[in-house]
């Protein structure tokens, strides 16, 4: 037993000596801007990691193409976070010890959290793609892509309403999800004042995300002319199915986490006909830049992008025109750029695969119309 | 009333799902006195390599489902060759344990890396009709009623190999005593390979029910349902073939009844409250056997 | 001369606390120099949160001879008592100082509680029955702080197993814990420092009692509790004794790791039972009983993924594949049989 501890001692320091030594900053010629990029590409969310690595690196080589922000290239490198608070902050480290400059993420809300507190106190600049709960962009240094969880819950209620779509709603949530409880809890509120009766409001958790002919059943005794599902689309053909199957005919609704689910290999589309969401980006949508991003992103990864990767190409665009704005150049302090960018996405208006004409507010909130869509014929169809 | 046996139907086919994956970890439990972390994961390779093959190569469904067992048979023989059977003397047997789990992030990472993070439908082989009954009011799928059936076919013919055949009596003995049975002419190392490989070719069978049942599939999929098996596992009395099965169809009740009449946001919580309670009553399980505590 | 012989244990006991100080001093070292990079230094704190985890479980796996699944519970308890404690007082409790330390004790002492009142019920049963019952508490505590909702106003204390609309709060109130969305905003204390300091509290209370007539009795029990029995050692009180310990300390890993975040939140990910298999793979990778192999088993374990950073994708493929080696080669029979032969030649060659 000795010797084994010997060993393990001996490889722990070897680690040890290996891992501590801080890199050495080399300050080359010509600067690049370095972007960095956090979120989960391994564990149960990594298809939302995966999918913003992919469109931000897209979209930073089409930017190099087109020479780069004012004049500098523009590195990336991607740090998996595992959607863990604490592995986060270990990516975030890393991507200082590489020099970056300016963050892109991260992917999921509670790792932002975390992130956001750290740079904020290195006045580093953070927009995330995606991190769509209220606490994400608290402090000034760190805006948003993604329409915040409060936003769309009120949104979606207001939809229903304006539209009397239902009277009758059904809720099916994810209680263990901050993105989705957020909306549910706003969605909620927002109904009473639309008029909307919910008629059953039933969750489910990530341990217990098979079985949903309980939370079906309810909203089928309770006579729901409609189920609001603010969730992501994995379960959510789960539910599709699981409704079709039990012969329960009702119409769904869904946020922008239900985009993708005509992107789900091998799904029956025809159980997602009629199915409604409100999302500001649809993959088939037949404007040009749209259209581009989408063929230049199934070239590159063999696969269709979904809402996660539309707001991370949004984001490095609005990156790109907030420093051209302020003409911030790559050799600047981190905190210099914070500070520059900041001002410039309060500036800024973006022509986005996420909206037209994308605005930023000074608490780093985007102005964007949702656009409701609805699936018929197994495509998206623009609502009114 | 109609919701309520709704909800038993609903029930027993969560139920059946979780008692096909229960067989195979407590037949790998109650021979190699092993809990099989990875057993999840097999499950999750199996399904995959259905997917493949009907999705991909438009292989026929039983060819499929063959190809799937054959593979996950050999994974189990190779896992058990390479990663378990060099711990099995080890000072103690968590070391086992801790292995089993290293295979099942190996497993789960390989699978992400072969097939990706994305979710794929997977699209059920088992064209059976939907039983209506009471004017529609009540479906039982064809799924439920294949994996009811399949339940207890396996569970039956787990027993009567066990008890019939000479590989079976050479598992039970091995499953007593391990030295004794070497004494007695058995190969040991040959009869644990073998109920891996049956271990993991009835993971194959439940992969493929599990995901007919409930059609999505990610690298994850087999984790939380191999857990929940484990949870059955114990439930019925752990190493006890029938106490699996009856482990799992109760775990399944109580879970969708547990959403239904008290609260879908604790249905884990209520879950585990009732095995607490039933295992502080029963320590051993349902139909787990009683061992005397000698000096 | 006899004075000077220290006993055995003593002498072993006394390396392991001095490695930790060394190693404390090494890196306070190396953070004044400048030669820790960002990514060592913010893996500090979760390195101590993980070893006092690890020495907690230890206690109960090596010394009383229980395996636990549910440590992350305990952990989970100690981390959401003392950061709502925290952000409830923040505003008038402005001695920081002595708010963690309030804060730590609370953490600790509920964490303790809860060992006491699952222990009861728990430790009648024996080995992988009692490793399935703590794994369902874990579970269970994960899923009920999932749907918890506290606040606080002038009113006093509000809770909810429902919604934050239910918790019918005046308009000043604030909210400790929000379900799903857990505790945000918990300013950040625990530094290396205070993480090695309880470290070296866990490790005197662990070590004291193992070495004391309790400990004794603990171990007498894991070895034949019919024995110890027979001999009139009370077994439930021991049996008690040992895991309220070791999950209070749990529930200080718990604090230490609340008090790094900005936010907290229940998820499988962190308090589920994964992590809790995790600190057993810490535990047994270091040596069952252990306690300085728990502590390396830790670091290594934790680091090894920080360490893969750079191959990206094939990341946890590798610390899947480093995980299952260490463990043939600490543990397999022959794998120590050839190690030992391997180092006896050594030594020969040394004489």
């Amino acid at each position: 037993m000795k010797n084994l501890k010997k060993i393990i001692s001996v490889t722990a320091a070897a680690a040890m000596v290996m891992s501590t030594v801080a890199p050495v900053s080399v300050f080359a010629d010509d600067a690049t801007f370095k972007i960095g990029g956090i979120g989960p590409v391994t564990g149960a969310a990594a298809i939302y990691g995966q999918a913003v690595k992919n469109a931000t690196e897209l979209a930073i080589n089409e930017v190099n193409e087109d020479g780069g922000i004012n004049g500098y290239q523009v590195e990336f490198k991607f740090e998996d976070d595992e959607n863990d608070a604490e592995k986060t902050l270990n990516a975030y480290n890393a991507l200082k010890d590489w020099g970056m400059n300016i963050l892109v993420g991260t992917v999921t809300s509670t790792p932002c959290v975390a992130v956001a507190n750290e740079t904020a106190a290195d006045n580093m600049f953070q927009l995330t793609p995606s991190g769509s709960a209220t606490e994400c962009v608290a402090n000034p240094n760190v805006f948003r892509v993604c329409f915040s969880d409060p936003n769309q819950g009120t949104a979606a209620a207001q939809y229903i309403g304006e539209h009397k779509l239902a009277t009758k709603v059904a809720i099916i949530y994810d209680s263990s999800d901050v993105y989705s409880s957020g909306i549910t809890q706003n969605f909620t509120a927002e109904a009473a004042n639309q008029g909307i009766e919910i008629v059953s409001s039933e969750a489910f958790t990530a341990d217990n995300n098979k079985d949903f002919s309980v939370q079906l059943q309810k909203a089928k005794d309770g006579g729901a002319e409609l189920v609001f599902l603010p969730i992501y689309y994995t379960e959510a053909s789960l539910i599709l199915a699981q409704a079709d199957s039990m012969g329960f005919e009702t119409k769904f609704f869904g946020c922008d986490g239900m985009d993708g689910i005509l992107g789900v290999e091998n799904f029956d589309t025809s159980l997602a006909e009629g199915l409604m969401l409100l999302t500001p980006f649809a993959a088939d949508s037949t404007d040009e830049k749209t259209q581009n991003f989408v063929k230049a992103y199934k070239d590159a990864y063999k696969d269709t992008p979904n809402q996660f990767a539309a707001d991370a190409y949004d984001a490095v665009y609005a990156v790109k025109a907030a420093a051209e704005k302020e003409d911030v150049k790559a050799d600047m302090d981190v905190a210099d750029i914070c500070a520059a960018l900041e001002k410039g996405m309060t500036e800024i208006t973006l022509e986005g695969v996420t909206g037209d004409e994308i605005t930023w507010t000074e608490d780093g909130e985007p102005n964007k119309a949702p656009k409701a869509v609805e699936i018929k014929d197994g495509a998206y169809a623009a609502m009114e | 009333m109609s919701s309520f046996i709704s909800y038993l139907i609903s029930g027993i086919s969560l139920g059946s799902v979780y008692a096909i994956i229960a067989l195979g970890y407590t037949m790998v439990y109650g021979i190699a006195k092993m809990l099989n972390f990875a057993h999840g994961d097999v499950i999750m390779v199996g399904s995959y390599v259905v997917y493949v093959a009907v999705s991909g190569m438009g292989l026929n469904p039983i060819l499929a489902i063959l190809l799937s067992i054959i593979i996950c048979t050999l994974m189990g023989v190779v896992i058990e060759g390479v990663a378990y059977r060099p711990l099995r003397n080890a000072a103690s047997p968590l070391a086992v344990l801790i292995t089993a789990i290293g295979v099942s992030y190996l497993l789960q990472n390989v699978a992400l890396l072969i097939w990706g993070a994305d979710t794929k439908s997977f699209s059920n082989v088992i064209s059976l009709p939907s039983l209506k009954l009471a004017g529609g009011s009540i479906v039982i799928t064809g799924v439920t009623i294949v994996t009811i059936i399949g339940g207890i076919l396996i569970m039956a013919g787990l027993m009567l190999f066990i008890s019939k055949t000479k590989t079976g009596q050479a598992m039970l003995a091995v499953s007593e005593d391990k030295g004794a049975a070497q004494l007695m002419g058995i190969n040991v190392n040959k009869t644990i390979s073998i109920t891996f490989a049956i271990g993991s070719g009835l993971a194959a069978i439940a992969g493929v029910l599990l995901c007919s049942a409930y059609p999505s599939l990610t690298p994850y999929t087999g984790a939380m349902p191999g857990i929940k098996a484990f949870v059955a596992a114990v439930f019925g009395g752990i190493g006890s073939i029938p106490g699996a099965f009856i482990g799992g169809v109760v775990l399944g009740i109580l879970e969708i009844f547990g959403k239904a009449y008290i609260s879908s946001q604790m249905a884990d919580a209520i879950v585990f409250g009732v095995l607490i309670v039933v295992l502080v009553v029963k320590p051993t399980g349902i139909l787990g056997k009683n061992i005397q505590e000698k000096v | 001369m006899e004075k000077k012989k220290l006993n055995k244990t003593t002498k072993s006991n006394l390396i392991t606390y001095g490695m930790v100080l060394a190693a404390y001093l090494i890196v306070q070292g190396m953070i004044a120099g400048n030669l820790l990079s960002n990514l060592m230094q913010g893996l500090l704190v979760p390195l101590c949160v993980y070893i006092i985890l690890a020495l907690s479980l230890n206690l109960t796996v090596g010394i009383l001879g229980e395996l636990s699944l549910g440590h992350a519970g305990f952990m989970c308890i100690g981390a959401f008592t003392s950061a709502a404690f925290t952000k409830a007082t923040m505003d008038t409790f402005t001695n920081a100082g002595l708010r963690f330390f309030v804060a730590l004790i609370i953490g600790a002492v509920c964490a303790g509680i809860f060992g006491f009142l699952i222990g009861i019920p728990v430790l009648r049963l024996k080995g992988d029955y009692l490793a399935i019952v703590t794994l369902a508490f874990g579970e269970i505590i994960k899923n009920i702080i999932n749907v918890l909702y506290v606040g606080i106003d002038s009113n006093g204390i509000h809770f909810s197993m429902k919604d934050q609309m239910s918790l019918g709060m005046e308009p000043g109130g604030k909210m400790l814990i929000s379900g799903a969305m857990g505790i945000t905003g918990t300013p950040r204390q625990s530094t290396f420092t205070i993480g090695v300091v309880l470290i070296l509290v866990t490790l005197f209370v662990v070590l004291n009692l193992i070495n004391s007539r309790d400990g004794r009795a603990i171990m007498a029990i894991r070895d034949n509790r019919i024995a110890a029995e027979s001999i009139g050692i009370d077994i439930t009180k021991y049996k008690l004794k040992a895991f309220a310990i070791s999950a209070a300390l749990a529930g200080i890993g718990g604090v230490l790791y609340a008090h790094n975040l900005a936010t907290l939140t229940a998820l499988p990910k962190n308090f589920g039972y994964n992590m809790s298999i995790m600190f057993l793979v810490f535990v047994v990778l270091g040596g069952i009983g252990n306690m300085r192999g728990s502590i390396i088993a830790a670091v290594i374990l934790n680091l090894l993924p920080e360490l893969l950073r750079g191959l990206s994708d094939y990341r946890m493929l590798f610390y899947a594949i480093v995980l299952i080696v260490m463990m043939l080669i600490n543990w397999a029979p022959k794998a120590i049989e050839m190690r030992e032969r391997l180092f006896s030649k050594f030594k020969k060659k040394e004489a």
